[in-house]
């Protein structure tokens, strides 16, 4: 996960100087993205059945990033259904962030 | 009909048609801006057209594909919005765009305020900077809000449907939500009673794509209270009581209305709170003076709401009030220790069965407490009176 504050939103678009091109030579990256800034998450939590939406990120103090899935689905509604599917939504948080897109 | 009229008619219809053949919220703004921009010089050359909501779309759609056509955008999309044909059976007609925007508007993972705004913005027209006004922010800040909203749905993916079947049980709830905050905002300030009829407009739209129970309620609860609305403040700006308001001028063609629809959503037996908020909202509206209300009715009410702090506080008031000042002030005092601590509605509650008790020192002293916390000029206007009213006799 990489993590910078709201300054980092300028550099966004940058590209990563040639890490990328380096670490694929290397063939150290299996998978992953950069993501769209927090206030474009939806959080997801089930309890007692019930599903629980938060617009957001989850409170960044003491959660963890536990894991990382890639998911290529149609729209917002269905990673919300397979994120409150997922085991972790019922005892942790599962955070939806859409990825970035590349620049045109 | 006006050019205004028109605008607030029509542009709710205009932007969710473009939004769905563009996919572009902001591209589908602009075009409908422009469109009335160009209604604006050529209708009083040339007359309004047959179908003045079709003309807009047509030449939105038009602003549109030229916008389209000079960013190059994928052959299959311009077909799309080209295949918006204005000659056969228009699609600009089908009521699912502004039902679909409606929806989008108020998905649960939009923060509130954000759909608020969006709806207010999209589905009703204003402007960005009477948003801002109505909501006491800079506009800078309301158009940041509403950018981002917007951004959010398009980069999360937010689709632009009316939910399925399986999803509308939660979904329809927070399209609800909305609407009665928008309603209640406009309500409860004066200055900003525009927003109560925005909302009013939009819930009849729900109500006309969606005439289900609950939207129903929602909307015959809305007409019951704005039907008081002019009676609810003295002339010195004062509050007025239910007891003291004068009924002959509340708006008893819309009481009629709001009582025949919440009828209509009853005879559905699929009750939800809005309708038992409306239920409520009625026994007082059709009550001929304040001795007639039917107390016992609306506390049966109160009690198959869900028991919020407030819901229990009325309640209270309303067993109180059906059986005897005594009873109210005892469950009053029952809830002095629990969540409603500080809040002035307590107080004041408990200084009104205490005046009805006519225990003067006691009312005296709850007014006074009431007035510390009440939040706005009308509430101690009101509460200064009953003060003056007990001192006196105390």
């Amino acid at each position: 996960m990489i993590c910078g504050d709201a300054s980092a939103t300028e550099y966004a678009n940058d590209g990563c100087g040639g890490w990328s091109e380096e670490m694929e030579a290397r063939g150290v990256v299996a998978g992953g993205a950069g993501l769209r800034p927090p206030h474009e998450a939806t959080t997801v939590r089930v309890r007692d059945d019930e599903l629980l939406l938060t617009d957001g990120p989850f409170a960044e103090t003491k959660e963890q990033i536990g894991g990382f899935v890639l998911i290529d689905c149609a729209d917002l509604d269905e990673a919300i259904e397979i994120a409150s599917k997922h085991p972790a939504a019922g005892y942790g948080t599962i955070e939806i962030r859409p990825v970035l897109e590349p620049p045109v | 009909m006006t050019l205004e009229d028109i605008y607030r008619q029509e542009w709710g219809q205009v932007v969710a048609t473009l939004i769905r053949v563009t996919g572009d919220w902001e591209l589908a703004e602009e075009c409908a801006q422009e469109a009335f921009a160009a209604a604006l010089q050529r209708w009083p050359v040339d007359g309004l057209p047959d179908r003045p909501g079709a003309w807009l779309t047509t030449t939105a759609r038009n602003r549109a594909i030229d916008w389209l056509r000079r960013e190059a955008v994928g052959a299959a999309k311009m077909r799309e919005v080209v295949a918006l044909e204005d000659d056969q059976d228009p699609p600009y007609d089908v009521p699912d765009d502004r039902l679909r925007l409606m929806f989008t508007c108020c998905h649960p993972a939009l923060a509130m305020e954000a759909r608020v705004a969006l709806t207010l913005r999209t589905l009703a027209g204003l402007s960005t900077a009477e948003i801002a006004r109505a909501f006491l922010v800079p506009e800078t800040t309301m158009s940041k809000r509403l950018t981002r909203a917007k951004q959010m749905i398009q980069h999360a993916g937010i689709p632009y449907r009316v939910p399925p079947a399986h999803l509308l049980p939660q979904r329809t709830p927070a399209v609800l939500a909305v609407l009665y905050l928008l309603f209640n905002e406009g309500y409860s300030d004066v200055v900003r009673s525009n927003l109560s009829g925005e909302a009013i407009r939009l819930a009849r739209l729900l109500v006309q794509l969606m005439p289900d129970p609950e939207p129903v309620g929602l909307l015959a609860l809305m007409l019951l209270h704005d039907a008081r609305r002019d009676t609810r403040l003295a002339d010195d700006g004062a509050l007025v009581t239910l007891d003291d308001q004068d009924r002959s001028s509340w708006d008893h063609s819309q009481i009629k209305e709001g009582v025949d629809l919440l009828e209509s959503a009853l005879d559905r037996g699929a009750p939800g709170p809005y309708q038992v908020q409306a239920a409520i909202a009625a026994c007082h509206a059709t009550a001929p003076t304040a001795a007639d209300t039917d107390w016992p009715q609306i506390a049966g009410l109160y009690a198959q709401l869900p028991q919020t702090p407030v819901v229990t506080l009325n309640r209270a008031v309303a067993i109180g009030m059906s059986d005897s000042p005594a009873v109210g002030l005892h469950l009053v005092e029952e809830l002095s220790e629990g969540p409603l601590a500080g809040y002035h509605l307590l107080p004041a509650t408990r200084a009104d069965f205490l005046r009805r008790l006519e225990r003067w020192p006691d009312a005296k002293t709850a007014y006074q407490e009431a007035l510390e916390l009440a939040t706005t000029d009308a509430e101690r206007l009101y509460l200064k009176k009953r003060l003056r009213e007990v001192s006196v006799r105390s």
